[in-house]
């Protein structure tokens, strides 16, 4: 009997909760969660989507402000399902993370890691369209809600199809090239990879992200990672620009400079 | 609005009469999105048949007669293919196909303009001469990469480096390769997005443009709806952006209006005293596309930049031969 009675509030308070968050949501003209404003994430998954002690840095000179965080992982389950291959190449991606990771070229983030970079990301929404704009590399994807075109080409940020599930927005990404990693510890999906995004709104200034790989090519089974978005609150918080091409300029170019010649900034003009 | 046929597209402007354009019946109410605003939202061409400045032949003359436009506009759309027209075995003959899609200055589809110019402040349809000071600046970047131009990847231009493309950073003007843009609007923001990249992401609530602005490459810009016009105000631009060697303190106001079911109208006037001795601006149509923008990834494929700095390498090591 006290079992039951205890039971039942826990139900209520869950109830009472779970309706007081559908209230608190911010809501768009048409009903439908309104997700737009500036979000970003509060983790180490940038690092490593799996659990991870800390780790020396990539480059050693760089020391103790550039080593690897601990995190207990995002993956839901613990560890990513690779198939044996895979988790090989996975392997060889790390070792050559210095020279291999498309982050460091400021290459576009693709879907999901775009997310879960350190840096902000704005969503914009209208009943036809949700564009979200990440600072990082400028990156732009335009969702069309209840879209059901293909992607007629690979893209780094894929083809986006959303749709709204209650009161949780769910994107199908396809056409994704395949070229970009999941996090900067050579963790990949492949170009056939399907992504199924899930942003369910928590509050006014949380969401849950969820993101679903499905990839035989390169998984036994698909898999999910999850983390809360958070709000940026801070008053007339606007996204500056976070043009990343200089800063990847020597790295990428750096072998084919006039032999004793160094950079300078400066002298570019349109 | 995407099925609609296109007031003058490319081949209509050489075989159909100019009247074609001309709309029949009464007014259609101007389009609204759900909350109200002028809908101004899509994906549009940049290129006009108008160039940037007006033959000084011309004078004050605003306006082409439609026969004089008929003739001017078929020379303007058949110099791209033109270029293809190189003597083969020659070096000038080493170059694109300028008819394949996106090198061509135009995609297929632009609206009727009669201007002469798109300059047309001032009156002469010319761009006012730089400042003593702006002539210093040039000349000063100049000097710094003569001879250096091929030393390294900052030594190119901003667009070949994926920085910033004329056509994207305000005030925008078509430059002949993905010159399109697309419009998205939100309740509180309009989002203009150049083919090339960067969406500019502006708040329409009327809020002020902040002090102590952070210089960015495409500035920082604050919306305002007037009546149909939706005005855009921009400065604080990075001091290396440079536009037409304007000062980071370059003011740019922007009106985009639509005139027509598929044509926006989009005028610009740029303030810099220490750049142009007086203000000047412009004026030329944004024709909407029939289709979509698709990513445009530029430092994920800039094979140019390699190639062009692997072929100085080349060229200084050959001559080191001789």
């Amino acid at each position: 009997m006290r079992t039951a009675v205890a039971l039942t509030v826990v139900l209520l308070v869950a109830a009472t909760a779970q309706s007081q968050v559908r209230s608190e949501i911010p809501r768009a003209s048409n009903g439908r969660p309104d997700l737009s404003g500036v979000w970003q994430t509060l983790n180490t998954a940038h690092w490593n989507l799996e659990p991870h002690v800390s780790d020396y840095p990539a480059v050693l000179e760089l020391g103790a402000q550039f080593a690897v965080p601990p995190g207990p992982g995002v993956v839901v389950g613990g560890a990513i399902p690779y198939l044996p291959e895979a988790r090989a190449e996975r392997d060889r991606r790390f070792a050559n993370r210095v020279a291999e990771d498309p982050e460091a070229k400021c290459y576009l983030g693709g879907v999901p890691r775009s997310t879960y970079m350190p840096y902000p990301f704005q969503i914009l929404q209208n009943e036809r369209d949700v564009v979200i704009a990440y600072q990082f590399a400028t990156g732009f994807r335009r969702i069309f809600v209840d879209g059901t075109d293909e992607a007629p080409l690979d893209s780094w940020m894929g083809w986006s199809n959303g749709r709204w599930d209650d009161d949780t927005f769910v994107v199908e990404v396809t056409g994704l090239n395949g070229l970009t990693w999941l996090d900067r510890a050579g963790n990949y999906a492949s170009g056939n990879g399907r992504i199924t995004e899930r942003y369910t709104p928590l509050g006014p200034n949380h969401l849950t992200y969820e993101a679903t790989i499905d990839d035989a090519t390169v998984f036994s089974q698909p898999w999910t990672i999850r983390m809360p978005l958070y709000r940026i609150v801070d008053e007339d918080f606007r996204m500056l620009e976070f043009k990343c091409e200089p800063y990847a300029e020597e790295k990428i170019y750096g072998q084919l400079r006039k032999p004793g010649t160094g950079p300078s900034a400066g002298a570019s003009t349109q | 609005m995407k099925n609609a046929t296109h007031c003058i597209g490319a081949l209509a402007i050489l075989s159909l009469p100019l009247v074609g354009c001309a709309q029949g019946g009464g007014e259609p109410a101007a389009p609204r999105t759900a909350w109200g605003d002028p809908d101004i939202s899509g994906a549009y061409a940049e290129f006009t048949t108008a160039p940037l400045e007006r033959d000084p032949k011309l004078g004050d003359k605003e306006f082409f007669t439609p026969e004089e436009h008929e003739e001017f506009a078929k020379q303007r759309l058949t110099q791209a293919f033109d270029a293809d027209d190189t003597e083969p075995g020659t070096a000038a003959d080493v170059h694109y196909s300028m008819g394949q899609f996106a090198l061509s200055e135009n995609e297929g589809v632009t609206s009727l303009n009669l201007r002469t110019s798109i300059v047309t402040q001032p009156k002469n349809g010319r761009i006012p001469a730089l400042t003593q000071a702006a002539v210093a600046r040039r000349d000063a970047r100049a000097e710094m990469r003569r001879g250096r131009e091929f030393d390294g990847p900052e030594m190119r231009s901003l667009t070949e480096r994926c920085i910033v493309w004329s056509s994207t950073q305000p005030p925008i003007l078509p430059r002949g390769y993905n010159s399109n843009l697309q419009i998205f609007q939100t309740p509180g923001y309009v989002i203009v997005q150049g083919e090339m990249g960067d969406p500019r992401i502006i708040p329409t609530d009327g809020r002020p443009l902040p002090d102590n602005l952070l210089p960015q490459w495409n500035g920082t810009s604050v919306g305002r709806w007037e009546g149909e016009t939706f005005v855009i105000e921009t400065t604080g631009f990075h001091p290396d952006s440079a536009w037409r060697n304007a000062s980071e303190n370059m003011r740019v106001t922007e009106r985009i209006t639509r005139v027509d079911e598929d044509t926006l109208e989009y005028a610009f006037t740029v303030v810099d005293p220490s750049t142009w001795a007086e203000p000047w601006g412009g004026t030329y149509p944004l024709t909407e596309l029939d289709g979509l923008l698709y990513e445009y990834a530029c430092t994920e494929g800039n094979y140019g930049m390699a190639n062009i700095l692997s072929g100085a390498r080349v060229g200084e090591r050959n001559a080191a031969k001789q």
